[in-house]
């Protein structure tokens, strides 16, 4: 499969990612944002073959992973300095059974969760409020424009300066990730509803607050969700950065530990569970786009 | 036969009176409607038929109350348009249906916006479904329906909010030839069960005059009438009407009417 051209389109244009293959490395999503261009390409339904063209997929999809984890086998057992895969699990089952990984896990994905729920909070109602009234549009814009050039980790330092080596910097960093993909993903969303639909509303009998409601508020969805999904990948790709960098507990920092003991399963470990848990929670968002947005036609 | 002049203006259902309407183009003034003027009465069914850039979108936009004149005005009813209202019913060219809804949904948002309990909304969705024959695909959404019967449905969600006019914007202008000459057919014969007032925009010829009581011919640069046609062709308009030799010298006039236009013609502004 055409990997890597697809993950040249993705950080082009986020939104056309297709099914199969959003779920690119995460920390190719940091360029992502920067660029979600204002012109970007409208959210689209995946084209779906027959059950024969997903069938051969997943079959393609299953020969490419047991392929690549017997690449790496092989050039493990050939000198080169890697752990081997069974050396890799067994790393991991000791560090569950220490606790140490559960901790991990749970520093990492609550960091996360926290500052991704937060920035889509916040970047739905910008985004909307940008979208639909001129004056918000022109208050928040500029800085909205000027910090997206500013890769959230750039930020880093100066967060720790001000608010300390605790939980705050680095959920406030991830929080500003998330967001700034989300809230130009849903303004965009807003400011390209279609007028006739509006215009078609207000024939009925709509104001201008069920029109919100029922007809600009549904017909963005797929543009949040697409912002929710880049976010999402943004949000962990500055995680782990965050976490290298200070951190007690957390899989980047686990990592960044085992560095300094040369100790490369515990890092396997990190990069695997870090690309599990990122891909089971893009899923997640996937699942309720195919949901929220199955009514969009397929062009 | 209904014909309307000017004198009997105040009981006409619709009165288009002196109706200018200019927009900034590139710096200059664009004028999309030069004082137009046009009453229709209740029940008549009117085509507007006119090269592109003669206004009639823009008319239609005045009467629906998505946009406001620049002089003159446009009376409904007696009373000045001010702004969309339900006894005016849309039907677009690009059909704009909800796509997130079902057709169902999608019949009874006029209805549900105004208010109109659950019960009496699924009642009267499932009667105008039912008049466009869609039942079928009630709860179909609309990325399931072909263009036609997308507009069909668009005419159903129209007419459920039981408006006394239609406004209908090229709404078969995206459709084939065979598709539109069925929707025509069915159209005149749901207006004949249901009568409203109709204005109908087309660039299409042979559908003004089929479907017309009257075929208003508009002229470009300024937006003006140029022509009002009266279709004296007995409803219902069956096949053989539309193959008539009557129907064909209508066609050729308003052919003639249409790309033939002589400059500085203008019939509805200087009628009075």
């Amino acid at each position: 499969m055409a990997r890597m051209s697809t993950m040249e389109q993705q950080s082009q244009q986020p939104v056309t990612g297709t099914e199969d293959t959003a779920v690119v490395v995460d920390g190719m999503r940091t360029s992502a944002i920067t660029a979600v261009d204002d012109d970007g390409g409208r959210p689209r339904r995946r084209r779906s073959g027959g059950m024969g063209t997903r069938t051969k997929l997943l079959i393609l999809n299953a020969v490419s992973i047991i392929g690549g984890i017997a690449i790496w086998w092989l050039l493990a057992l050939n000198g080169f300095q890697l752990p081997t895969p069974p050396e890799v699990v067994e790393k991991a089952v000791q560090l569950w059974n220490a606790g140490i990984l559960q901790e991990d896990i749970l520093a990492s994905l609550g960091r996360v969760l926290a500052g991704f729920l937060l920035g889509s909070a916040a970047a739905i109602p910008v985004g909307f409020l940008m979208g639909w009234y001129t004056v918000a549009r022109g208050l928040f814009e500029p800085w909205i424009q000027f910090f997206r050039t500013i890769p959230p980790l750039a930020l880093l330092p100066l967060v720790l300066v001000l608010l300390g080596i605790g939980e705050i910097p680095k959920i406030v960093v991830i929080f500003l990730a998330a967001f700034l993909a989300c809230v130009i993903s849903t303004y965009q969303g807003v400011v390209s509803v279609d007028r006739t639909l509006i215009n078609a509303a207000r024939v009925l009998g709509a104001k201008d607050g069920t029109i919100f409601a029922r007809v600009v508020v549904p017909a963005s969805t797929p543009f949040i969700l697409v912002g929710m999904r880049v976010g999402l990948g943004s949000a962990w790709a500055t995680l782990v950065a965050a976490e290298l960098l200070a951190a007690q507990a957390g899989l980047g920092r686990r990592m960044q530990e085992a560095q300094i003991y040369y100790d490369l399963a515990t890092i396997f470990v990190g990069i695997v569970l870090i690309g599990i848990l990122g891909l089971v929670m893009d899923r997640l968002l996937l699942f309720a786009e195919t949901k929220l947005t199955g009514w969009q036609e397929r062009r | 036969m209904t014909t309307t002049n000017p004198a009997t203006a105040t009981d006409a259902k619709i009165s288009v009176r002196e109706v200018t309407k200019t927009f900034p183009l590139k710096g200059e003034e664009f004028t999309a409607l030069d004082r137009v003027s046009i009453d229709i009465a209740d029940n008549e069914f009117v085509t507007v038929v006119g090269p592109s850039g003669c206004g009639k979108s823009t008319l239609m936009n005045v009467l629906a109350g998505l946009e406001t004149p620049t002089s003159g005005e446009a009376l409904v009813d007696g009373r000045a348009v001010s702004g969309p209202g339900p006894e005016r019913g849309v039907i677009f060219q690009q059909y704009a249906l909800f796509p997130w809804l079902s057709v169902r949904k999608n019949v009874e948002f006029g209805l549900k916006v105004n208010g109109v309990p659950k019960a009496q909304r699924r009642e009267r969705a499932e009667h105008f479904i039912e008049m466009v024959g869609l039942q079928q695909f009630a709860d179909a959404l609309p990325k399931m329906l072909s263009g036609g019967m997308k507009q069909r449905c668009a005419i159903a969600r129209a007419y459920a909010v039981n408006p006394s006019i239609l406004l209908m914007d090229e709404p078969f202008g995206a459709l084939d030839a065979l598709t539109r000459v069925k929707l025509q057919e069915q159209l005149l014969d749901t207006w004949s069960r249901e009568k409203r007032t109709v204005m109908f925009i087309t660039h299409d010829v042979d559908e003004a005059v089929f479907l017309a009581n009257r075929v208003v011919v508009m002229a470009a640069r300024p937006g003006r009438i140029y022509d009002v046609i009266d279709v004296d062709l007995p409803y219902p308009r069956t096949e053989d009407v539309r193959l008539s030799p009557e129907f064909g010298e209508l066609r050729n006039r308003v052919w003639h009417a249409v790309y033939h236009q002589e400059p500085g013609v203008a019939a509805g502004a200087t009628s009075h």
